[in-house]
């Protein structure tokens, strides 16, 4: 500090417009981006990436595909042998160099059918799941969108269709089809779909209120739309989880249906039959029963952590 | 109450209803019939026995008796166990799969809301971390993995259980396990979410504050209430114990409905499968019904008028 109270002030000459510059915030700049701007879905992504468990989980699943894609041809091509074709001198051997899972009361080789099985149930689970996606979509999006009358006959209807067991509706209906990799997911889709319509219908219940879905209706967007550019592009969330989640569900009706003798027939395998067919001397030859069993259980968890994983990532706010 | 009960039960019976003549038209859908497969029967025996069986009506008045004959708990006759009636192989072997699936309901319950319960009360340590590691592992590895895996260590390997059968309490141990271990791990994680609400709710620090004992909090309070969810779920838990003890009597051998149910579908013993999937059907959707009810029976604060779906 000056021991003179009165400083000398600047004389005016020194002064510029410069000087008179407002120094508070200056609207402009509070409006200009200072970081790189992230959209909902890298916010999410970024979130999942953190969740150690669920990327441990995708990744497996990614294995688990991957192999179930190259693992059968690759081996056929090296051993000159494929998931069918049966060697009866080398019956319920154990796993050996030459066939790595062991072989089958057939003498097949455990290794390839354990991979073609899972290429099966992939496919039944992610084939179930779209056709569920499909259905349950344009179902729950009608019932939400439209509301009123038509949503209460609709929910009706699905809901005594609900009602009714669902294995019991798929085992009937196998019964009587022919049982093949088409009929047992036309059979696990019947019911299926219910439950995401039921989410697609709250989320687009609730949206269909909100100021911006107003604005493009009073723009004159007609219902289509409204329901598939603004609707349910926003409902995407709980939707993707819910089909994450069901996949699973659809491995392990289809393993249950092969328990009963209606999945895949012979020579193709899926898990759920493979295992089935092992129980019989389940107990001298553990090997037939235990691949096939770690495969499905480890590809069913891993579908669950991953789904559980992305409802985290994708709505914070459910996370306890 | 009266019209909640009396909506519910309307709907149960349309949905049975449906069942029902679903398994009907698609029975009849399937080509042949049960003369089909059988040796070269002379005409004039296949017209009588076509009469006898009721196949010479046109499908709607066969319908229609088969809707009353269901009415009066008939289900006709088994095609491939001579002279079995359908309602008489129902009832002989429900009685072990109705104690192995009382036990399981019973077990699932307890054990279940046991385990969600130590897991809220010591949330984020290590029982809560162990119990929630076996509530993802019962929830992703399918029943009949688990039977045979138990089956495998402690029968066959250990020794210290029966490996198949159905006489005494021991044999009882293996496949309620098998039978119980996805519902239980749903019930704990039900029970754990819901007692973690509970438990930082007003309610339980009002309790605190006028100095209730921890023990009176947690009964009157935190598991009354916490234990809601778990109501909500027997509907679907009774079904999944159900199907699941198909398959797990086939794997340990029990004389129940489910092996049946195993047998007639593998020999295409149409009667009986259908006898079996609208008992199933009744079975499931009472459980159900009976769910609907006790909800609004245990939790007053669900208004009746505003409950789901009128």
């Amino acid at each position: 500090m000056d021991s003179n109270p009165i400083k000398v002030m600047p004389t005016p000459v020194d002064l510029t417009a410069e000087d008179f510059r407002k120094i508070g915030t200056d609207e402009k700049e509070a409006e200009v981006i200072q970081r790189e701007s992230i959209s909902a879905w890298r916010d999410a992504w970024q979130r999942l990436r953190s969740n150690k468990l669920a990327m441990t989980a995708l990744i497996i699943l990614g294995l688990i595909t991957l192999t179930a894609i190259i693992a059968p041809w690759l081996i056929g091509k090296i051993y000159g042998y494929n998931y069918y074709s049966n060697d009866l001198l080398y019956t319920n051997k154990a796993p050996s160099s030459t066939h790595w899972f062991g072989t089958d009361d057939l003498g097949r080789d455990m290794f390839i059918r354990t991979w073609m099985g899972a290429r099966i149930s992939l496919i039944v689970g992610l084939a179930a799941a779209c056709i569920d996606l499909l259905i349950g979509v344009i179902y729950g999006g009608i019932m939400g969108y439209f509301g009123g009358r038509v949503d209460e006959i609709m929910n009706k209807f699905s809901e005594i269709l609900y009602s009714i067991p669902y294995l019991l509706v798929t085992i009937l209906l196998l019964v009587v089809m022919e049982p093949s990799l088409g009929t047992i997911i036309l059979a696990l889709t019947i019911t299926g779909w219910i439950n995401m319509s039921w989410i697609v219908r709250g989320e687009i219940m609730q949206l269909k209120n909100r100021e911006y879905v107003l604005a493009s209706r009073s723009m004159g967007a007609g219902h289509g739309r409204l329901l598939f550019r603004h609707l349910l592009p926003n409902a995407v969330g709980p939707i993707i989880v819910t089909v994450t989640l069901s996949v699973p569900n659809a491995i392990f009706a289809e393993a249950f249906l092969s328990f009963l003798g209606l999945g895949v027939q012979a020579p193709v395998a899926s898990l759920g039959s493979m295992i089935s067919d092992a129980l019989t001397g389940w107990l001298y030859y553990p090997w037939r029963m235990l691949f096939p069993a770690i495969l499905i259980s480890l590809t069913m968890l891993s579908f669950n952590i991953f789904g559980d994983g992305l409802r985290d990532a994708l709505d914070p706010k459910l996370k306890k | 109450m009266v019209r909640y009960i009396a909506n519910k039960f309307f709907y149960m019976l349309v949905s049975l209803f449906i069942l029902i003549s679903a398994t009907f038209f698609l029975m009849k859908a399937i080509p042949g019939d049960p003369l089909t497969s059988e040796k070269q029967v002379p005409p004039a025996i296949k017209e009588r026995l076509y009469e006898q069986m009721g196949l010479d009506k046109p499908v709607y008045q066969q319908y229609l008796k088969y809707l009353g004959e269901i009415a009066q708990g008939n289900l006709g006759i088994s095609m491939k166990q001579i002279n079995q009636d359908v309602s008489n192989i129902i009832s002989q072997t429900f009685s072990a799969s109705l104690k192995l699936g009382v036990v399981a309901i019973i077990v699932a319950l307890i054990v279940g809301v046991l385990l969600g319960m130590l897991a809220a009360l010591y949330h984020r340590k290590l029982i809560d971390n162990v119990a929630m590691v076996l509530a993802v592992l019962g929830i992703a590895v399918p029943s009949f993995v688990v039977a045979s895996l138990l089956q495998y260590v402690f029968a066959s390997k250990l020794h210290w259980l029966p490996t198949m059968g159905f006489k005494g309490p021991l044999y009882y141990v293996l496949p309620v396990a098998a039978l119980t271990a996805q519902p239980i791990a749903f019930i704990a994680r039900l029970t754990r979410s819901s007692m973690l609400e509970v438990l930082h709710a007003d309610y339980i620090k009002t309790a605190k504050a006028k100095g209730l004992g921890w023990m009176a909090i947690l009964f009157r309070h935190v598991i009354r209430n916490g234990i809601m969810p778990v109501i909500t779920y027997m509907g679907p838990m009774t079904a999944n114990i159900v199907t699941g003890s198909v398959v797990i009597e086939q794997i340990f051998g029990i004389g129940g409905i489910g092996k049946q149910f195993v047998q007639a579908i593998s020999v295409r013993d149409y009667p009986l499968i259908m006898g079996i999937t609208i008992f199933y059907g009744v079975l499931l959707m009472l459980a159900r019904f009976i769910t609907d009810i006790l909800y609004v029976v245990v939790d007053p604060r669900i208004k009746l008028s505003k409950g789901k779906e009128g």
